[in-house]
């Protein structure tokens, strides 16, 4: 089976990838192919699950995931751990499910397709464990519509693993029940939002859903559920392997978040792929690593991990990639591929661009997202005519400003505010050009009526 | 209780509320749209924006959505903060940006919540300069139209329809700004309780297609407080009026009735008022054959007089259609033994056992509002959305309730609407439901049991029986249904408020007493619970209780020529009963007078017709099911506009007749009088007096106006009657002006509230200023007096437990099924409700239909000894063997429960058509 339909790969070889530092892809063939059931058990595939579920307990699992720190991978940052332990068990309670969030549809990103098509047996092991871990009944994988390859890759690996025994009754002899199933989406970048995945799951329209109640408390059909993005979950199965502080050494002094990540780029560079690093390394080591820019172009701007993150500046290259710095930049670490633009990139074609993603994307639940978007594109369509009027930047600041965080129902419209807020910051220049020269008075306005 | 501190100020709210509902509550303002009293919060919108502060010292805060946040105690908020201000003044802002600022030719225009909010935030200024984005509209049938371009995606059409209704054929499609609210495709809007869209809809999406036919806008109507007069509940409604003619019907709110939701029946079955063929003047024939006359009133009163004065024995047949007041003055003139409640024996014998039973059974009767409180429902004999829809509505909330007590338990606040539906799923309070047909609550019930009506009375007394041993057990009683009546009887013990709902509408009186024994049971047992019977009409249940003949007497009397006068108040005879035995009757009498306000089939027999008022032009009182007293009042006087109208209300045409048979003055009255001479003669009705304000009721010395103070028109209105304008009719009978002039004000209290109207608040919203919380009870109380209450004493069970039903080789027994639509005689004159009523049809088991070897739509011809009727088939799958349903409001209707032939009709002969 050939992956090679697209470039944007894993760039390291076998012989770098080792089992002791690069837990998520030491085991991915040199050709690209998926790994079978048996290539993945001789490559200590299943080892966690069979000792997590004979001798550990679910608090267990629970604590060591805690204290690795495995942040979420779908670019929010929490702690799974500390999710993992919010989700309501015990007597009374019903089992839920645990989902695993496969709808990867951030622009720019690309990594989660790399672990679904070639290493599905990676996932399916981190659900198990995650499924003990939150008492969860029955599994779902909500993939992506259109990796069709990794629906190939899941729905074979689902019948190995059933097959094996490693999925439905009493896992590995532990007396552990758990299965999965795999849901295909319809196409939705908010179904990438936990809650309206899981609306979307039960066959509702995907909107997203007030917190609290947390899915940990009433989620998929009112049941405990916990939502994990797959580099998360494909991290369990080392972290349960070789132990919490194994995880958290592997990256060493770059940063206070364990483990690695599964890095990338795209963009006008020479080498757009994937690179699993320790987690914290910097900007500037990914570009190395890509080549550089193509065509000897200089580097305009950055988006550190997708679309919904904020553009950030060449002179922030040197500074670590984890969650906490690329936040304090006034930016996000996202899914932590970059999103290059060389100096030729119009910066403000790019943002509208972008913002149409958006506003095509709203869910159409809140006010700020639904009606304020467009509003957003086709200023910045103006804009780029040229025939954008005076008083257009202020309003795109206001209305950066009006989609932020806690004036909207979810994070869509604050993620679609980011690369607006920030582009405004750096590059209003681009912005302003596209403001037409004021008309003589007289035309523009001949008979004012009822002017403030 | 919490404090809360909201812009500096303390006050102590109720800290289980949202905060938006608490300020609103408080009288404070701030503007919302997606969240909705019934509806509970969503968020969507974004408009309620306030500024939260952690505490005394915080003086950055953040912005919250009021309806997202609990008035927990402590709450620090601001609604004047500047930031909460401009974020509000953004959120309408781009509310409108696709709103096609059509208010001019809108109907919605003038008690539009979205005016308000948006003269509320002070947006006035469009800033938007590109395209808008435009929506196809859909027919959605004769009561709503549709213009999807207005619409704000608030999301509350679909949330009430949906949810709160449990319709299905209303949805949101699309994503995006690209909402759209509507029907998969093109078609009726099947809820019958989509009207309510009309006020639930922010702005102008979903508007009154009744209204558009004839437009005014709601500060050019002028309004009264009144009662709907299509069912039994007691619904408590607006009418609008103008230019001598209904425009539509709003909701007034009733905290313990039907509070912010009607029927379609309710709302859009007014058309009869309207009618063109109405009696508008006395007509007068001496002999049956004769063409009538029309007559000014003294000569009519006179002749009518004389007639009366020369029989030998006048007797009155009066009408549960019609007010209490109109009863017991028929009743004055003819005696109280000469006095027939115009209702057929059946019914009336079931009348009196739901009223032995409301008073004796040791259950409450519960208001409407309490039914949705209550936790496991057990429904015997009644269709309860075809009977009382509104009842259905509240008995879909009780079950829908179970949800909220889920949420309790893991800390989710009620109003927390998607998080509480969420967590509730399809997990119901339990609610049983034994009806032969399916019906629209069984999407909600734990099981539903498709019986003939013998069979739903013995599933009742089984179920008593389980409960409590004393009641008398089921011989031989089949084991599926012994496994169905404990496993009832365990729901309804475990239940902390059980509920029992029975009715007339199969017409037996065995059901009412299993219900009875139910309720005995429960009431000895777990001394808990309530009973609510289903009576048919407006004024069933104080027909009742006033008392009298049923209908055969009075036909037995005339057709005996015991009696050779009668005089009949607002009833259609044709409707209930055989019309041959009627026609026998009336032929034999040789005076026959009628009052009414249609043009019915007793009136075409009419001597002398007197042209009543309906309830638009009349004041009057009647008892709702649940036994309580309201008045409604005139909304206007038919004689400002048509000048030769001669239309008075009945009591007071039969004052006036009384008073010239006697050969008295015939003295001026008004209605305060009359209904204190009902209470005095009639001692269950003593209260009645209560009911409502007398006329002498004044606020600030006014009397209450039933124009808003933008009424315009008025001196030009009727100039092409007159150029000088007539002084205002006065209103002797109430508190009510039919003028501008006069108190329309929320701040002193009252109940009696003719339309809902307050400073920056125009639309239906506006109730909220007038209650003592937001969907709580009118500051003054809500309107009534209830007359049934249970009566200690020894609750004796019903011993008589019917046989098993079983079929017969050749005849099936008859069921007269209520139909929400159709099935009523006054609302069934109006056009919108017979453009939606369902084709008529005889429902049949499947089994029976290939038996007779029809299926769908194939004609049938039922023939009794009351007549014969043919009809199209429907064939229903869980429908019991043997019994067949007829569709009530046909004339000539056969009798519930008796014994008919049916047939595969030969030909498609006209003449045996049922009557719609």
């Amino acid at each position: 089976m050939s992956v090679s339909r697209y470039h944007c790969q894993l760039r390291q070889g076998a012989a770098e990838r080792r089992a002791e530092t690069h837990p998520l892809t030491w085991r991915l063939r040199e050709d690209g192919a998926v790994l079978g059931l048996d290539e993945y058990v001789e490559k200590d595939g299943y080892a966690a699950v069979r000792e997590v579920l004979t001798h550990q307990s679910p608090d267990d699992v629970v604590a060591t995931m805690k204290e690795a720190n495995v942040r979420g991978r779908g670019g929010a940052g929490f702690s799974a751990g500390m999710k993992w332990s919010l989700t309501m068990k015990g007597p009374g309670i019903p089992r839920g499910y645990l989902v695993c969030n496969a709808d990867e549809m951030e622009p720019g990103t690309f990594k989660d397709r790399l672990l679904l098509e070639q290493q599905p047996h990676l996932l399916i092991e981190g659900m198990i464990l995650g499924a003990y871990a939150n008492h969860s009944y029955y599994g779902y994988i909500f993939l992506r519509g259109e990796y069709v390859e990794a629906a190939r890759a899941i729905t074979r690996a689902l019948e190995e693993a059933r097959e094996a025994g490693w999925l439905g009754h009493d896992i590995a002899g532990s007396g552990f029940d758990f299965d999965i199933a795999l849901h295909t989406g319809a196409g939705r970048y908010i179904c990438g939002e936990e809650t309206a995945l899981i609306n979307s799951l039960e066959g509702q329209r995907a909107n997203p859903r007030a917190k609290p109640p947390f899915p940990g408390q009433s989620g998929a059909w009112g049941k405990p559920t916990v939502v994990n993005n797959v580099e998360t979950l494909c991290n369990a199965p080392s972290v349960m392997r070789h132990g919490a502080k194994w995880y958290q050494a592997l990256s060493g002094e770059l940063s206070d978040d364990g483990g690695t990540k599964l890095y990338g780029i795209s963009g006008k560079v020479e080498r757009p792929g994937l690179w699993e690093l320790p987690i914290g390394i910097p900007g500037r080591e990914l570009l190395e690593r890509a080549g550089g820019l193509r065509d000897g172009r200089a580097l305009k701007t950055w988006l550190p991990g997708g679309g919904s993150t904020g553009f950030l500046l060449p002179e922030h290259l040197d500074k670590p990639l984890d969650f906490d710095t690329i936040g304090e930049l006034g930016s996000r670490l996202g899914t932590g591929l970059l999103t290059v633009v060389n100096e030729d990139q119009s910066v403000l074609a790019l943002v509208r661009n972008l913002e149409q993603f958006f506003a095509r994307e709203s869910c159409g639940w809140c006010t700020p997202c639904r009606d304020g978007l467009p509003w957003v594109v086709k200023l910045l369509q103006a804009l780029e005519r040229g025939e954008g009027r005076r008083g257009d930047l202020e309003m795109l600041d206001k209305l950066a400003d009006d989609l932020g965080p806690g004036k909207t129902f979810c994070a869509h419209a604050p993620g679609a505010a980011m690369p607006l807020a920030s582009a405004l910051r750096y590059f209003r220049d681009e912005f302003e050009r596209g403001v037409a020269p004021p008309a003589r008075a007289a035309q523009a306005d001949p008979m004012p009526v009822g002017g403030a | 209780m919490a404090t809360i501190h909201v812009d500096g100020q303390r006050y102590d709210v109720d800290g289980a509320d949202n905060l938006l509902d608490a300020c609103l509550s408080l009288g404070l303002d701030v503007p919302y749209f997606c969240w909705h009293p019934a509806l509970g919060s969503v968020g969507a919108c974004r408009q309620c924006a306030v500024k939260q502060y952690q505490d005394e010292d915080d003086t950055r805060g953040a912005l919250v959505m009021a309806c997202m946040t609990p008035a927990a105690d402590g709450t620090r908020i601001s609604i004047d903060d500047d930031e909460a201000r401009e974020f509000r003044a953004s959120v309408i802002e781009w509310l409108m940006i696709n709103h096609p600022h059509d208010c001019p030719v809108c109907e919605e225009g003038g008690h539009c919540h979205l005016q308000d909010m948006t003269v509320m935030t002070g947006h006035d200024r469009r800033r938007y300069r590109f395209r808008k984005r435009t929506h196809r509209n859909q027919d959605l049938g004769p009561f709503i139209a549709h213009e999807m371009n207005r619409c704000i995606t608030c999301y509350r059409c679909v949330r009430f329809y949906r949810d709160y209704a449990g319709g299905e054929d209303l949805g949101a499609f699309g994503a995006n700004d690209n909402i759209y609210f509507g029907r998969h495709r093109e078609g009726v809007l099947e809820s019958p309780f989509a009207g309510n869209l009309t006020e639930v809809c922010p702005t102008g999406v979903f508007t009154d297609q009744t209204h558009s036919a004839r437009y005014t806008r709601k500060w050019d109507l002028q309004f009264a407080p009144s009662l709907c007069h299509q069912c039994a509940v007691g619904c408590n409604i607006s009418p609008g009026e103008r230019y001598g003619e209904l425009r539509r019907i709003e909701n007034r709110y009733h905290g313990e009735v039907n509070r912010f939701f009607l029927c379609d029946r309710g709302r859009f079955g007014y058309g009869y008022v309207n009618r063109d063929d109405r009696p508008r003047r006395p007509e007068w024939r001496s002999d049956r054959d004769d063409a009538c006359v029309t007559l000014e009133v003294d000569a009519a009163l006179d002749r009518g007089a004389d007639r009366l004065r020369s029989a030998r024995r006048v007797i009155g047949i009066g009408s549960p259609r019609a007010s209490l007041e109109s009863n017991h003055q028929l009743r004055a003139l003819v005696g109280n033994d000469a006095f027939s409640t115009g209702i057929a024996a059946a019914e009336q014998r079931c009348l009196a056992v739901m009223q032995a039973l409301n008073h004796g059974c040791g259950l409450p009767t519960p208001t409407p509002r309490e039914v949705e409180r209550h936790d496991a429902v057990f429904i015997l004999g009644e269709d309860l959305i075809a009977s009382a829809a509104r009842i259905g509505l509240a008995v879909r909330q009780a079950a829908q309730a179970r949800r909220e007590t889920l949420a309790a338990e893991r800390d989710i606040p009620y109003w927390n609407d998607a998080a509480v539906r969420t967590l509730g799923q399809d997990r119901y309070h339990p609610v049983f439901i034994a009806y032969p047909t399916a019906t629209d609550l069984d999407d909600v019930t734990a099981a539903r049991f498709a019986l003939a009506p013998d069979d739903i009375a013995r599933l009742g007394f089984a179920v008593a029986h389980e409960i409590d041993d004393n009641a008398p057990a089921v011989a031989g009683l089949e084991p599926a249904m012994g496994e169905a009546a404990r496993d009832i009887a365990a729901r309804l013990l475990a239940a902390e408020r059980p509920l029992v709902i029975s009715g007339g509408s199969l017409g037996s009186e065995a059901i009412l007493e299993a219900a009875g024994n139910v309720a005995r049971a429960m009431a000895r047992r777990a001394r808990r619970g309530g009973l609510l019977l289903v009576r048919r009409e407006a004024n069933s249940t104080g027909l009742a209780m006033l008392g009298g003949e049923p209908l055969e007497w009075a036909l037995d009397e005339l057709a005996s020529r015991r009696a050779d006068a009668v005089v009949i108040l607002e009833n259609d005879l044709f409707q209930r009963l055989p019309a041959a035995r009627i026609e026998a009757a009336l032929d034999a009498a040789e005076t026959v007078v009628v009052l009414d306000h249609q043009r019915t089939a007793t009136w075409e027999r009419a001597h002398l017709g007197l042209p009543a008022a309906s309830f638009a032009e009349a004041d009057g009182t009647l008892v709702s099911l649940e036994g309580r007293a309201q008045r409604f009042f005139q909304v206007f006087d038919p004689a400002y506009h048509r000048p030769e109208t001669r239309i008075r209300e009945s009591w007071r045409w039969l004052h006036a007749l009384r008073a010239d048979l006697l050969r008295h003055e015939v003295a001026d009255i008004a209605l305060d009088a009359v209904t204190r001479d009902c209470a005095r003669a009639c001692p269950a009705l003593g209260a009645i007096v209560d009911a409502a304000p007398g006329a002498d009721y004044r606020v600030h010395g006014l009397k209450l106006a039933r124009e808003p103070h933008r009424y315009s028109g008025r001196t030009a209105m009727r100039a092409h009657l007159d150029v000088s304008e007539p002084r205002v009719p006065q209103d002797p009978d109430s508190p009510f002006t039919f003028s501008m002039e006069g108190y329309n004000g929320f701040d002193r209290p009252r109940e009696e509230v003719a339309f809902a109207w307050a400073p920056g608040w125009n639309s239906p919203q506006a109730w909220n200023k007038f209650t003592d919380e937001v969907g709580g009870h009118l500051r003054a109380g809500d309107p009534g007096v209830r007359l049934l209450a249970p009566r200690p004493g020894a609750y004796a069970y019903a011993t008589s437990i019917p046989e098993g039903f079983r079929g017969r080789e050749d005849e099936w027994q008859v069921m007269m099924l209520p139909r929400l639509f159709g099935g009523d005689e006054t609302s069934s004159r109006a056009a919108p409700i017979l453009a939606r009523a369902t084709p008529a049809t005889l429902v049949l088991a499947t089994g029976d239909a290939t038996r007779l070897g029809v299926s769908d739509g194939d004609r049938l011809v039922l023939a009794s000894h009351t007549g014969s009727l043919t009809l199209p088939v429907r064939r229903e799958a869980t429908l019991p063997l043997g019994v067949v349903g007829v569709p009530a409001g046909l004339a000539p209707a056969p009798v519930a429960g008796e014994w008919a032939r049916l047939a595969a009709a030969r030909t498609e002969g006209p003449g045996e058509e049922g009557r719609p």
